[in-house]
């Protein structure tokens, strides 16, 4: 079943088929009907665009305020520090032995059009503390809207009460990886433009503006919009850290339809946008974040800015050619894949299969667990070709991972994951590092709310490009039978990261050398080690770009985690391709 | 708290009605409460609950709307909530497809949405049920991986056209991946309900923990097409996408299978297989649901697959009326009709042929055929002369639930899942288009 909130965002995504783009990377649950939290704020309401939707997806929840509320401070840092002290006291009194508290305030806005019209406009507010412990050796969590010192004080007391409780069974005791105190420090999101100081009409306007390009390049329909996050979280813990972080993030996105009436045929083309760690400078586009596409195909590839009315003039007249477009011809081809699409591929393959709680078991239940074991790496065997270089971070600036510190107080770094071919490491957090001998945590813990708990999220996990120099139409000169693919279609990939399909938006045929035109119903199905092993060729640092999520699902009940993957072009030889064309 | 008696949430609605200077005003109140226990490797990992009651607010001017939400009911919050909801009903454009708020409506009496052994549900019982469920695995020497969610909770709404509606309902539902320590072999139950006195991890386990032992060892066949048998976990997901698509704006505007060539929407036309026939109904006694939906339009029996052919679209109240066809809101679950035979019998059945026990990662590909993706998961079972005769290593699929439907040879005894009644599907061609080593 397609979660939910899949559903209840089929006012932007009209068609069934497009669903996956706001529900991107999100495990297929089977959600029941017992998940009334969703339900009944998203189900029970008469507004037909469903401006209640907001609490449904992930991520947006809270009270729905006036806009003007998004520019209005939070508790002043003092009082923050005051409340933290109260919490992690209470708790070490109750017989805690590490604790730590959240106070956060998550600011959501997000804007929603459709051809001409406006479909809903909404901003949400969700502030509260989560508190987390230590106490017998084993976790308690517990979360509180009261935040006052009694209100915070009564989520310690039970949150060391849930501990004690459950360590009842716990069979082994929770070894925290040591980590030093940062005193009292912070950390803001570099943006130019506070999404939430420019004017909603503004932003209506731009959308409107996107869509008008859209319908005057021949489109039968567009939905447009806009999402706009701001985190403001406060962190503090028993080892002597008091964290404030101001974080911030924005998705402009939309889908064109053409459709020819006579043959019933439909085809779409979502924007090549990439949701961003960054602030409304993101929609001011610049052309020095232009990058162009292959020759002869008039795409445009975008760094640190996105011009959403070119992108979308260009995606209407894409969509009118892929209506009559040929449909590929199935078998082995050299792919040149560019970043906008090999991002998720890089996601579903690399950055899922090195989460070392996957690798151990933890989300056997849902996500799954990973051929990428310890036992696998110790083998030795190549991932990928030599060409293959992967890390983790936390820190490129523009991306959706960038924090100063995690929601357990390390300080963010960079780390190898795959060095010239080979696995050398995984994604951990303070519980995990024992595990592999590591003194110390990655710095990747996240938790999507105040009032849930925080686990090893996934870092942008990016491939790096090349160190010789290589631009995109150098390389297709040198492919005699390809096929050059941009943006993210269909996706699915097994419960272990072995074997995986990928769509995209846009895909083109290069034969001799050279782009020979559009092709349709291209999918191609592969192997994870197969896949890597196969990389030829990557362009060189001019040609790198980040892709990105809002909505990577892990966890029961889920949780969703924002994280970019940066790559330049790449090759991949010989790799098959299926044709997804049927008759019904 | 999460369970607010009809009398007492009317009273908060008819309040909040009367602080509202808009032109119209329809409030929700809801709640819920309830828990959740997750394990990993025979262990209890995490555990979490709910209790919460929130009341969100509609106001109108004309054409302009606002929504604001709370929840704390006291006077002073009720009517800082509903002047919230002006203001930004002030501020907003004004809708084209703007609708009136429904007035009164007749629903269908409610049935056993709700039960007490659910709402009366402890932490202790979840430690319980997660706990025998842990037990059977270790006994066993398999590893076992689950997830238990249950709520009860009540809605209420009212608005100052006259309409008034109020319902509870409760439900649980639990999940198990059982796996053999080298990773060789992996099984999967899941069940849901309103009723927890109908729910028994430890069932469920067994059924989990068979699949793992007899999945070791799977065997490669070559991908192709096969004729399989769908448990009703594994042709949930697809049925379900396939409803999804029942959208009568989508199909008049174009952009869905349900478009027609030249335009206009398929209905009336037969797609399907003559047995195929789907229908949703609030008052199944299986699978009691709201009895009125969302935009409080009301939820009753409706035939939206009748013997192949499609009977019935849903849409947005605006659409209906726009389209001037039948004003029919999307239900919440789905019922396939079905035959009387089990699983087993199915087997016995079928000369060659795959047991399918779940599909994973399921995503549209083309939505003009309805063409999806997918992989087997977790007990995949090579057939021969009525028997299961060995584990088969896991499939990837690209296949359409419209083709599926086509190829139906035959169908055994509906059975809950996911929100929805299922029955095993019988299917001749299923087309796997290659292997994965996934365990």
């Amino acid at each position: 079943m397609q979660p939910r909130y899949g559903f209840f965002v089929c006012g932007l995504q009209q068609t069934q088929g497009r669903l996956y783009l706001l529900a991107e990377f999100l495990p297929p649950l089977t959600q029941t009907r017992t998940d009334l939290k969703r339900r009944d704020f998203v189900g029970l309401t008469g507004l037909a665009a469903g401006a209640l939707w907001l609490p449904a997806v992930p991520g947006f929840g809270g009270s729905l305020v006036d806009p003007a509320r998004l520019l209005e401070p939070g508790l002043d840092v003092a009082v923050k520090k005051r409340l933290a002290d109260v919490a992690l006291n209470t708790a070490k009194s109750a017989g805690a032995t590490y604790a730590d508290v959240r106070i956060g305030r998550y600011l959501n806005q997000s804007v929603f059009t459709r051809e001409k019209q406006v479909q809903n406009i909404a901003s949400g507010e969700s502030f509260g503390a989560g508190v987390r412990v230590l106490a017998n050796g084993t976790w308690g969590f517990a979360a509180t809207n009261t935040v006052t010192e009694a209100g915070i004080a009564q989520a310690a007391k039970l949150a060391v009460q849930i501990a004690k409780a459950n360590s009842k069974v716990q069979k082994e005791p929770v070894q925290l990886a040591p980590q030093k105190g940062q005193g009292v420090v912070s950390w803001k999101t570099p943006i130019l433009v506070n999404a939430f100081e420019v004017p909603v009409k503004d932003k209506v306007d731009l959308l409107l503006a996107a869509n008008a390009a859209a319908l005057d390049n021949g489109a039968s329909f567009v939905n447009s919009v806009l999402f706009q996050v701001n985190e403001q979280k406060y962190f503090a813990s028993t080892d002597g850290s008091y964290i404030d972080q101001d974080i911030h993030r924005i998705w402009p996105n939309f889908s064109v339809t053409a459709i020819d009436r006579a043959s019933g045929k439909f085809r779409s083309r979502d924007a090549l946008s990439s949701p961003m760690g960054l602030g409304y400078e993101y929609l001011q586009p610049k052309a020095a974040d232009k990058v162009a596409g292959p020759a002869g195909t008039g795409l445009i590839g975008y760094r640190n800015s996105f011009d959403m009315l070119a992108d979308a003039a260009l995606a209407a007249k894409q969509a009118k050619e892929k209506l009559t477009a040929k449909s590929v011809t199935a078998g082995k081809y050299d792919l040149v894949l560019d970043p906008n699409h090999l991002g998720l591929t890089i996601h579903e393959s690399v950055g899922h299969p090195t989460e070392l709680d996957r690798v151990l078991g933890y989300e056997a239940n849902y996500a799954g667990t990973s051929f990428a074991t310890l036992e696998w790496r110790a083998k030795g065997q190549p991932y990928g070709s030599k060409l293959v270089n992967i890390v983790a971070d936390k820190l490129q600036p523009g991306s959706l991972g960038a924090v100063g510190y995690d929601d357990e107080g390390v300080p963010t770094k960079e780390w190898n994951i795959i060095d010239q071919g080979k696995l050398v490491d995984y994604q951990k957090i303070r519980d995990q590092a024992h595990i592999v001998n590591q003194k110390q945590s990655d710095g990747c813990c996240y938790a999507d709310s105040w009032s849930t708990v925080q686990f090893q999220r996934m870092p942008n996990i990016s491939l790096k490009p090349g160190t010789s120099k290589l631009s995109v139409d150098e390389m297709i000169s040198k492919v005699d039978k390809g096929i050059y693919i941009a943006g993210r279609g269909s996706f699915s990939i097994d419960q272990q990261r072995y074997n995986s399909q990928f769509g995209g938006q846009v895909f083109y045929a290069i034969d001799k050398g050279k782009i020979s035109g559009m092709l349709e119903d291209v999918a191609y199905q592969t192997n994870t080690l197969e896949f890597w092993n196969s990389c030829a060729a990557i362009c060189d640092e001019s040609d790198y770009r980040m892709f990105g999520s809002f909505f990577d699902g892990k966890g029961q009940p889920s949780q969703v985690s924002a994280v970019s993957h940066g790559s330049a072009t790449t090759r991949f030889n010989n790799v098959n391709v299926i044709n997804t064309a049927r008759k019904i | 708290m999460a369970i607010i008696s009809q009398t007492e949430a009317q009273a908060i609605l008819t309040k909040v009605l009367g602080f509202s200077k808009a032109d119209e005003c329809e409030a929700t109140l809801s709640g819920q409460s309830g828990g959740n226990v997750r394990s990993a490797r025979n262990a209890i990992s995490t555990s979490g609950g709910i209790d919460n009651v929130s009341l969100a607010v509609e106001a109108r001017f004309g054409k302009r709307s606002g929504v604001a939400t709370c929840n704390q009911f006291d006077d002073a919050t009720l009517r800082t909530c509903v002047t919230r909801a002006e203001e930004i009903a002030r501020l907003a454009p004004e809708s084209p497809e703007y609708m009136p708020l429904l007035g009164a409506q007749k629903y269908l009496p409610i049935t056993n949405s709700f039960a007490k052994a659910t709402a009366a549900i402890t932490p202790d019982y979840r430690a319980e049920q997660v706990g025998n469920s842990m037990a059977i695995s270790a006994e066993r020497k398999l590893s076992s991986a689950a997830f238990l969610n249950d709520s009860s909770g009540f809605v209420a709404k009212r608005n100052s056209k006259g309409l008034e509606a109020y319902q509870q309902q409760s439900g649980l539902e639990f999940s198990v991946t059982v796996r053999t320590p080298d990773g060789t072999g992996s099984g999967y139950a899941m069940a849901d309900y309103n009723d927890a006195a109908k729910f028994d991890a430890k069932t469920l386990t067994r059924i989990a923990a068979d699949k793992a032992s007899g999945s070791r060892n799977a065997k490669a066949l070559e991908p192709g097409k096969y004729t399989v048998i769908l448990e009703p976990a594994a042709a949930v997901d697809l049925l379900n996408n396939m409803m999804g698509s029942f959208d009568a704006r989508n199909a008049d505007e174009g952009r869905s299978f349900l478009g027609k060539k030249g335009g206009g929407n398929r209905k009336g036309e037969k797609l399907f297989d003559e047995r195929v026939t789907i229908y949703s109904d609030p008052a199944n006694a299986e699978l009691p649901d709201l009895v009125f939906s969302g935009d409080g339009r009301p939820q009753q029996r409706t035939a939206w697959i009748e013997k192949g052919v499609v009977k019935n679209l849903y849409s947005s109240r605006y659409w209906a009326q726009k389209a001037s066809i039948p004003d029919i809101a999307r239900p919440g679950g789905w019922i396939m009709e079905g035959g009387t035979q089990s699983v087993q019998d199915l087997i016995k059945g079928t000369a060659k042929g795959i047991l399918v026990t779940r599909l994973w990662y399921i995503r549209a590909v083309d939505p003009q055929t309805l063409l999806y993706t997918g992989l087997t998961r977790d007990g995949t079972f090579y057939i021969e002369n009525g028997q299961i005769k060995f584990p088969v290593k896991n499939f990837r699929f690209n296949e359409s639930p419209i083709i599926m439907l086509n190829n139906l040879e035959a169908f055994g005894k509906p059975v809950r899942v996911g929100g929805n009644l299922v029955p095993p599907l019988k299917i001749r061609d299923f087309t796997f288009t290659s292997l994965s080593d996934a365990v």
